[in-house]
């Protein structure tokens, strides 16, 4: 069983430098990734079963035991996101495979998504904060080469906006963890709980929020978001949906785990991640209003979305951290197969101005019931998944008696979903507008496959809907993990 | 030497950050190297039991200093110079496409903007509102940037010098053209 855990990390590593070998056959490449990426989500739910029944599993790297060595943990949390993001990843690399477009520029496409797949998986499953930070370098690394790919102008320009406040953010973190060291002693993760005990009030406050705005650069929260909707929309489609989708939640994963797991309750920034929370939710919302793209709307919801995950962590409560792993599930989801829609759209009408769209839904049926799952979804319309998840956060925030949060992501899901009418009404109602050359027509194989790969995005999300009640006990579980870190501690350092 | 050094780092990192903030994109990069730079100190900084040997002979069984602190910093100084190395490329890349140094704004951005100034405009003179597409209307050197700089690239061009006026490349068609600066 302790295979499973550096199985999903190791396996793409070694498929992305297989991938680059066999470079110049496509088909080869293909076959590695989609290969690759099949049996790390296999082995990721088989972990899921495995963790929720049995408890934690922890592997010590190298064989130097816990706070010496590097500490892989595959605990709940670890679990389910490994779950989600190799299913998006598997998805989103079909839909890439079907379109072609993203594909043919380069032979660096299969290697770099690939990285970006163990990088993202590193980052779940290590309990170390020094390694988290390699894993999260990893996958920016990767992402840096997808966003870039074809160097066209455009590109280089968003590209360049993105790898600078990523740098940034790594530096800071960077300056975090020398600070931590230098005053707790260790890094490990399980370790530096009760290490960081020990230290002044002040110092814990100072890394808590320290660690928080290096999350936050990374997760695009409020005064830290602004890069996401320049940098993100010039991709092709599957590489903006899996930054959009996956990327930005590593993120709140590490935001999540560092805040729950390293700081005592009086250390941890609850008041300020509400507030964060709801400005964030605010801002995301009506900056997707002011767009006239779908892509770029999506990317300001993006930075909405990323406001409820953090409204449940700041309230630190068991059903407000559930509430949050539930909407971070049904959200990846959702949002990754809403930008392959608006991958589909743009491939049936050649742009993605809402101007020069109308009457889509003659043209494309099936993409317009896809858009239209998927949105009503992220809005939280019932009885999709979205819905579920708001429930589970706004009865989080009024068992709390934090009124005004609630207040606030109500006022943001209207919101959202008058920005996702308007692109209905733009796009599917109206007449056909003679719009720019069609990149493809409807039919073909290559549209089937990408067609079927939204589609199955689409359906895990109402999956997550219909099995609503399993999968919310699942995240009450894990958070009731996150709040009493005691069991991780135990697992890791055996004591 | 901890407070010599510790100034050190806070000097590099304040260089740095005055770089970064910067718009010509060969001083980011600088910018950035500074910073991780300032990084890697602290983590030198940060060893347990500092002013030890770091290593110690087989005759001389004496306490060493922490090595940890070595190890990390030794990570963060690859991943630095890989991102930087990346950074310079991506620069590069930008004076091939633009023929200039400098981030750009977002088209995006400006389309937003410009819509904004008509909207006022009209609502002041009772006009109505524009609900049409913000790109009708727009030359192309409107959208590729500005007119200067689309005169510079166009005599550039011209001396047979490189630079890619409107940015659409081949798939592919990744290595430098021309001969270069």
């Amino acid at each position: 069983m302790t295979a499973l855990v550096s199985l999903p990390v190791v396996l793409p590593l070694v498929a992305a430098a297989l991938s680059i070998v066999v470079g110049r056959y496509r088909t080869a490449q293909r076959v590695i990734g989609l290969v690759t990426l099949t049996g790390a989500a296999g082995m990721a739910i088989a972990l899921l079963v495995h963790v929720d029944s049995q408890g934690p599993i922890v592997v010590d790297a190298g064989g130097w035991p816990a706070p010496v060595g590097i500490s892989l943990v595959a605990d709940r949390l670890s679990a389910i996101m490994l779950c989600v993001s190799s299913l998006v990843l598997l998805a989103v690399l079909v839909f890439a495979v079907g379109q072609a477009e993203a594909e043919r520029i380069h032979v660096g496409f299969h290697p770099a998504f690939l990285a970006l797949s163990a990088g993202v998986s590193l980052a779940f499953v290590t309990g170390d904060l020094f390694n988290l930070f390699v894993a999260v370098e990893v996958s920016l690394m990767a992402s840096y080469v997808l966003l870039t790919l074809g160097g066209r102008r455009e590109q280089v320009r968003a590209g360049m906006t993105y790898v600078v406040i990523s740098l940034m953010a790594s530096t800071l973190f960077l300056t975090a963890l020398a600070l931590v060291y230098s005053a707790a002693g260790t890094v490990n993760l399980a370790d530096l709980r009760l290490a960081i005990a020990d230290l002044p009030g002040g110092v814990q406050d100072a890394f808590a929020l320290l660690l928080a705005v290096v999350f936050g650069t990374k997760a695009a929260v409020f005064p830290l978001y602004f890069w996401l909707p320049d940098s993100y929309p010039t991709a092709p489609a599957p590489v903006t949906a899996v930054l959009a989708g996956l990327l930005t939640k590593v993120g709140v994963y590490a935001l999540l785990r560092t805040q729950t797991l390293l700081f005592p309750g009086s250390a941890q920034p609850g008041t300020l991640l509400l507030v964060v929370a709801g400005v964030t939710m605010l801002v995301g919302v009506l900056g997707a209003i002011a767009q006239d793209d779908i892509r770029r709307i999506l990317s300001f919801q993006v930075v909405s979305q990323i406001g409820y995950m953090v409204m449940g962590l700041g309230l630190f409560t068991v059903a407000g951290v559930a509430g949050a792993v539930y909407y971070m599930v049904q959200t990846i989801l959702v949002k990754t197969s809403l930008f392959l829609t608006a991958g589909l759209i743009e491939r049936t009408t050649g742009t993605g101005r809402l101007a020069r769209i109308g009457g889509l839904v003659h043209r494309a049926p099936v993409v317009a019931v896809l858009f239209l799952v998927t949105a009503l979804s992220l809005v939280g319309i019932p009885p999709l998944s979205g819905f579920v998840a708001k429930v589970a956060l706004v009865e989080a925030g009024v068992a709390s008696e934090s009124y005004a949060i609630v207040a606030v992501a109500l006022v943001a899901s209207l919101l959202t979903l008058y920005s996702l009418v308007r692109i209905w009404t733009n796009t599917f109602w109206g007449d056909p507008l003679p719009a720019g050359p069609a990149v493809a027509s409807e039919g073909g194989r290559g549209w089937a496959v990408m067609v079927g790969a939204t589609a199955a995005l689409a359906g895990l999300s109402v999956a997550a809907a219909v099995a609503a009640a399993p999968l919310y006990d699942l995240c009450a579980r894990t958070a009731a993990d996150l709040l009493d870190p005691a069991r991780y501690v135990e697992a890791v350092l055996g004591r | 030497m901890s407070v010599l050094l510790a100034f050190v780092a806070a000097v590099l990192m304040g260089v740095g950050t005055y770089l970064v903030l910067q718009r010509q994109l060969s001083r980011i990069v600088i910018g950035v190297g500074l910073m991780g730079h300032g990084a890697n100190v602290l983590f030198v900084l940060s060893a347990q039991g500092r002013g030890r040997p770091a290593f110690t002979t087989g005759h001389d069984k004496g306490p060493f200093t922490d090595p940890l602190p070595e190890a990390l910093a030794l990570t963060g100084i690859v991943i630095t110079f890989a991102v930087t190395a990346f950074l310079l490329a991506l620069a590069y890349r930008s004076w091939l496409v633009t023929h200039d140094d400098e981030v750009e704004d977002a088209i995006e951005d400006r389309l937003i903007a410009r819509r904004t100034a008509e909207d006022e405009t009209r609502r002041v003179l009772g006009g109505p509102l524009s609900d049409s597409d913000p790109e009708a209307g727009l030359t192309d050197t409107d959208l590729a940037g500005d007119p200067d700089r689309q005169r510079d690239r166009d005599r550039d061009r011209d001396s047979g010098r490189p630079g890619d006026a409107d940015g659409g490349d081949p798939p592919g068609a990744d290595g430098p053209r021309g001969e270069g600066p």
